[in-house]
């Protein structure tokens, strides 16, 4: 019975691989967080518990997990450092709003309309990371994470004075730098800096979900095949990895632009959920953003980016009530979180205290496994 | 003479970017870390000098001096109380502290100076503008006493890390942490001394910048950050004269760019030069090549 | 291995840390509506605007300005109709824009004053439109704004409106002069006028000698955008931008010995109350602006007085337009008859026929008698002012 339900949401026992178990119990946890918070928030908000603040937020909630999870992709799983996811997720959202835009006119139902530009939005976003992706992945380390700093503000630059519009005919058109002649405002999608305005909202929560789940079953699939093993082990070890045959350019470009994709895709879910959309949303900071929650959730560890992305997002709505501290008590809080999860002594004294208190039933278990840790 | 104007602008601009990129390099040199709190120190630099001549009625030297010592101190605090903690860790999750503390910074100033912009007091004020070529070529005195804080610092900071013992330990440390400390070099202590420095520096090229583009705001030091970081890697990041280079480059890149291709693009240009400098020396311009041991 | 141990006693730690705080929201509300069941006759306005970010300034206004307001009407009239007034942070971002709009729908909004500006009130306005909320905006002045949603009212002018007036002024008054423009391309606000300005001035067959853009950063160099200024021989600049990044150009133009005539919209209004500007290099600066603490009109005085004497600043045109809102919304709320703890989709429909009714009429320091037009716009005349020994003087 448990077999069949990996079997369906994808995860294979794979023989022969070593961390089968491992796999299968990430992805138990990750879909189990997904599904029971999708339950809670729905049910939630059906029955009246959730008041509009978090109930605005379940979109964004979810995107920010998806961008988190494809992230991780990068970061953990290919071990490269990306300061620029959000210029990707730029590339998806200005997409997807152009395409639902155009087929406004000829599609009816509003869900296909988001499929559709879902699919666009992935193709372009795998085009702009596979553009920017052949040239820099020979680069190493933080001069890599400086050149994705670079594309992500320069898609930024690009998309302010970037302007698309239809003609009287409904044929998309698009010109660069200045604003396009002869079309009057509400044929107007993107003008520039002012970006898109007047957007058809067609994102849901049931949709934002879905695409997290796709998220996380594309990234937890790679991450458990062959595939994804020879880029795991190209970040454990490079030379290694070049030295049994392993294509390392191949497998980094074939991490970056998945999550390319995936950050479109995602993208294109957050400019579906408002009705206006500036580039200067995809700043710097969005990335940096997207880069706190895999960092803090724990670098490859899917779900715990996962809780970080979800309690990130909510955090500085929670902090409402402390009024013009927020922001400084946001700050505050991240890095005590970063100093508590990271730092050697305060990690070593909290495990002796978790051991200490956890049931003696577990010891057993325990020790085993911390002799087996020890071997490794 | 557009050429020439834009050539000085463009040189001064690149010297307020060398002096923040020093900060930047120092710090990854020594730590590996990538300090992105570094540009808001510099915007505490401009506040404090502010307040002191403005509110103080100092005088414009003097304000800078005691915005150096503070913004130091500062630099110290920030060293040991955010990131030493995380020694040792990765660059990773220091480098989110980092983010972490720029946000802190930004938003206590906010708390403290308020969201109305300040205008600043230029360090030159009562100086005159020189004209040359008949009025045609302007060299303003900030532009000009930019230039030359930019190269009197380069060449003091590269004496101060080759001839003396505090320089050497930094760069022993720089080279190998471990190995430094067995020779008995204290390296809390040199890590310290190079925030300190950088952070010192951050007040000066605040106060610089600030006399040169007048506004000041809690938000003011987040580009030039970006920017001078940008021409740290761009130079070679953990090196002192790649810092210097790589900032003046940039510099010129930008207002060039924008006198006369594009000033909506003129950051777009910037960071795709840095993209296609990467590519050929994948390392920046004076970035030491470093070779992977199996 | 121990990484994951770890990382999970922070996740429990942090989502701990989180309950507590979303109790001690939801104590904070229910604390507020049992306020409200004490003294029925509580109106509650909600604002949203940006607190911190670089555009903490104009958020900032528009919270005072409409607590003044407040706390005067509570004050005249101790037993009639109050008004709370609940202003929360956006940074300038529409995701947060609406998040924060959510949460003074969740504590009780009645009436939105807002948001403070353009792009983030686009994102709120569609969402009060959804939920039948009646917004006014003090400040948000791009034409999306109002588009399509006949609940959103603006109490400044639309930026295209600005444009026009300004290109129209400049023809009729400087005819001779060689005009360019430097503006902010990532500024909807900024984008907003200048693409009606030129479009309006290029529209007699004149030319715009130089158009020079510069993105965001209040901070940059543009000795660049002046030389191109400059090269062109421009002697008149338009700058539909804010004050922040016009004393930067001013401040640059004067060490270059560049001294064309300046000429603003409203967003220049406060260049003479900026600490440490050296307000002679604003000598001759022209602008049309609504509202300038300058102006010797009674009202204007008081207000500008009592803003000194709350906040330490003076008032900036932001403080005004949410001041004006305030009376606005008061005055029509009570034009409605209706009662205080009527639900907002009620008050909505009633306010929306009160603006478009025809003989509502405001009145503030901005303006005498202003009037909506059905689409959200208001009527009212700007006025050209020029800096003349520090202070403006009304042409």
């Amino acid at each position: 019975m448990a077999d069949k339900l990996f079997k369906a949401i994808g995860v294979r026992n794979l023989k022969g691989a070593v961390k089968g178990s491992e796999y299968r119990k990430e992805a138990l946890i990750s879909y189990g967080i997904l599904i029971i918070g999708y339950i809670l928030l729905q049910g939630g908000a059906a029955a009246g518990l959730i008041g509009h603040n978090l109930q605005g937020q379940f979109v964004p909630i979810c995107v920010y997990v998806s961008l988190a999870i494809s992230l991780n992709l990068v970061v953990g799983i290919s071990g490269e450092l990306s300061l620029g996811h959000a210029g990707f997720m730029a590339v998806g959202a200005f997409t997807g709003i152009v395409v639902t835009r155009v087929l406004e006119g000829s599609i009816a139902f509003a869900p296909l309309r988001l499929i559709l530009a879902l699919i666009v939005s992935a193709i372009m976003a795998s085009i702009a990371g596979f553009i920017i992706g052949i040239p820099i992945l020979g680069l190493r380390g933080d001069y890599l994470a400086i050149v994705t700093l670079a594309f992500g503000e320069i898609v930024r630059n690009f998309m302010n004075v970037l302007y698309f519009g239809l003609d009287e005919k409904g044929h998309l058109m698009f010109a660069f730098n200045h604003t396009i002649d002869g079309i009057d405002n509400s044929q107007r999608i993107i003008t520039g800096a002012i970006g898109a305005t007047g957007v058809t909202k067609t994102a849901t929560f049931t949709g934002a979900a879905l695409l997290t789940a796709l998220t996380l079953f594309i990234v937890l699939n790679l991450k458990n095949s062959m595939q994804g093993r020879a880029i795991m082990s190209i970040r454990d070890n490079r030379i290694a990895g070049e030295s049994i045959g392993l294509n390392v350019k191949k497998y980094k470009l074939m991490a970056f632009v998945i999550s390319a994709a995936l950050a479109g895709m995602a993208g294109c879910m957050f400019g579906q959920n408002y009705s206006t959309l500036a580039p200067v949303k995809f700043n710097f900071n969005t990335s940096v953003l997207i880069l706190v929650f895999v960092v803090l959730g724990g670098i490859g560890n899917i779900w715990g980016g996962m809780i970080a992305a979800a309690l990130l997002t909510v955090l500085p709505e929670a902090l409402r009530q402390f009024s013009d501290y927020r922001m400084l008590t946001y700050a505050v809080v991240l890095i005590v979180v970063m100093i508590c999860t990271y730092n050697p002594t305060i990690k070593s004294r909290v495990t002796a205290f978790i051991d200490r208190i956890k049931p003696k039933k577990k010891d057993k278990g325990k020790a085993g496994k911390k002799a087996g840790k020890e071997v490794a | 003479m557009t050429f020439l104007n834009s050539l000085i602008s463009g040189l001064s601009l690149g010297s307020v970017y060398a002096i923040i990129a020093l900060g930047y390099t120092m710090v990854y040199g020594i730590s590996k870390m990538l300090n992105f709190a570094h540009g808001d120190v510099i915007m505490v630099g401009g506040y404090v000098s502010f307040c002191l001549t403005m509110y103080v009625g100092m005088n414009g030297w003097i304000a800078l001096l005691i915005a150096m010592v503070v913004c130091t101190l500062l630099g110290i605090i920030i060293e040991r109380l955010a990131y030493r903690p995380l020694r040792g860790t990765g660059s990773l999750a220091v480098l989110i502290t980092a983010i972490g503390v720029s946000y802190f910074l930004q938003n206590a100033a906010l708390l403290i100076w308020g969201a109305n912009p300040r205008v600043f007091t230029s360090l030159f004020n009562g100086m005159d503008t020189m004209h040359a070529a008949g009025g045609q070529l302007t060299i303003t005195p900030e532009s000009l006493f930019t230039i030359i804080a930019n190269i009197v610092i380069m060449i003091v900071l590269t004496l101060f890390v080759s001839r003396t013992k505090a320089g050497k330990a930094m760069r022993a440390v720089s080279e190998d942490n471990g190995a430094a400390q067995l020779m008995g070099i204290n390296v809390n202590q040199s890590i310290s001394l190079t925030f300190a420095i950088g952070s010192g520096l951050a007040a000066v090229a605040g106060v610089l910048m600030c006399s040169a583009y007048p506004v000041l705001m809690p938000t003011t030091g987040a580009m030039p950050g970006i920017k001078a970081f940008t021409a740290a890697v761009f130079g070679g990041i953990g090196s002192i004269p790649g810092a210097m280079i790589g900032g003046l480059i940039l510099g010129i890149i930008e207002i060039f760019s924008r006198a006369y291709i594009s000033t909506e693009l003129s950051d777009a240009i910037v960071f795709a030069c840095l993209i296609i400098v990467l590519l050929v020396k994948p390392t920046g311009l004076l970035g030491k090549k470093v070779s992977e041991k199996v | 291995m121990k990484n994951k141990k770890w990382t999970k006693f922070f996740v429990v730690a942090l989502s701990c840390m989180m309950v507590f705080a979303m109790t001690a929201c939801g104590g904070g509300s229910d604390s507020g509506s049992s306020e409200e069941g004490d003294a029925a006759a509580v109106l509650h306005l909600g604002g949203v605007g940006p607190l911190t970010g670089p555009a903490a300034l104009y958020g900032t206004a528009v919270k005072n300005g409409a607590q003044l307001a407040v706390d005067e009407i509570n004050a005249a009239n101790p037993d009639g109709l109050q008004l709370a007034w609940d202003m929360q942070d956006d940074e300038h971002d529409a995701e947060k824009s609406v998040n924060a709009y959510n949460k003074l729908v969740d504590d009780g909004m009645q009436i939105l004053v807002g948001t403070v500006t353009t792009a983030p009130c686009t994102a709120v306005a569609a969402e009060a439109y959804e939920d039948r909320m009646f917004a006014l905006t003090p400040s948000a002045s791009g034409p999306a704004v109002t588009e399509g949603n006949d609940n959103v009212f603006q109490l400044c002018f639309s930026d295209p409106n600005q444009g026009i007036a300004s290109a129209d002024y400049i023809k009729e008054n400087f005819g001779d002069k060689t005009v360019g423009v430097i503006y902010n391309n990532a500024d909807n606000y900024s984008s907003g006028i200048y693409d009606k300005f030129k479009s309006e001035y290029e529209a007699g067959g004149k030319k715009l000698a130089a158009e020079e853009a510069f993105s965001d950063d209040a901070n940059a160099d543009f000795t660049a955008q002046l030389n191109s200024m400059k090269n062109a021989g421009v002697d008149l600049i338009f700058l539909p931008i804010y004050y922040t990044p016009a004393s930067n150009i001013m401040t640059q133009a004067n060490k270059m010995g560049y001294e064309p005539t300046f000429f603003g919209v409203d967003g220049m209004d406060g260049i003479l109350d900026l600490e440490g500007f050296d307000t002679s290099l604003a000598e001759g600066v022209m602008l049309l602006t609504p509202f300038t603490p300058y102006s010797e009109d009674e009202e204007v005085q008081k207000f500008v007085k009592a803003y000194e004497d709350a906040y330490g600043e003076t008032p900036i045109q932001f403080a005004a337009d949410a001041y004006d809102c305030v009376y606005a919304v008061y005055d029509a709320f009570q034009k409605t008859g209706l009662d205080a703890s009527a639900s907002y989709d009620e008050i909505c429909e009633a306010m929306i026929g009160v603006f478009t009714g025809g003989d509502f009429k405001a009145s503030g320091l901005t303006a005498d008698e202003m009037q909506w037009e059905a689409s959200g716009e208001v009527n009212k005349t700007p006025k050209v002012c020029v800096i003349e020994d520090g202070k403006y003087v009304e042409q």
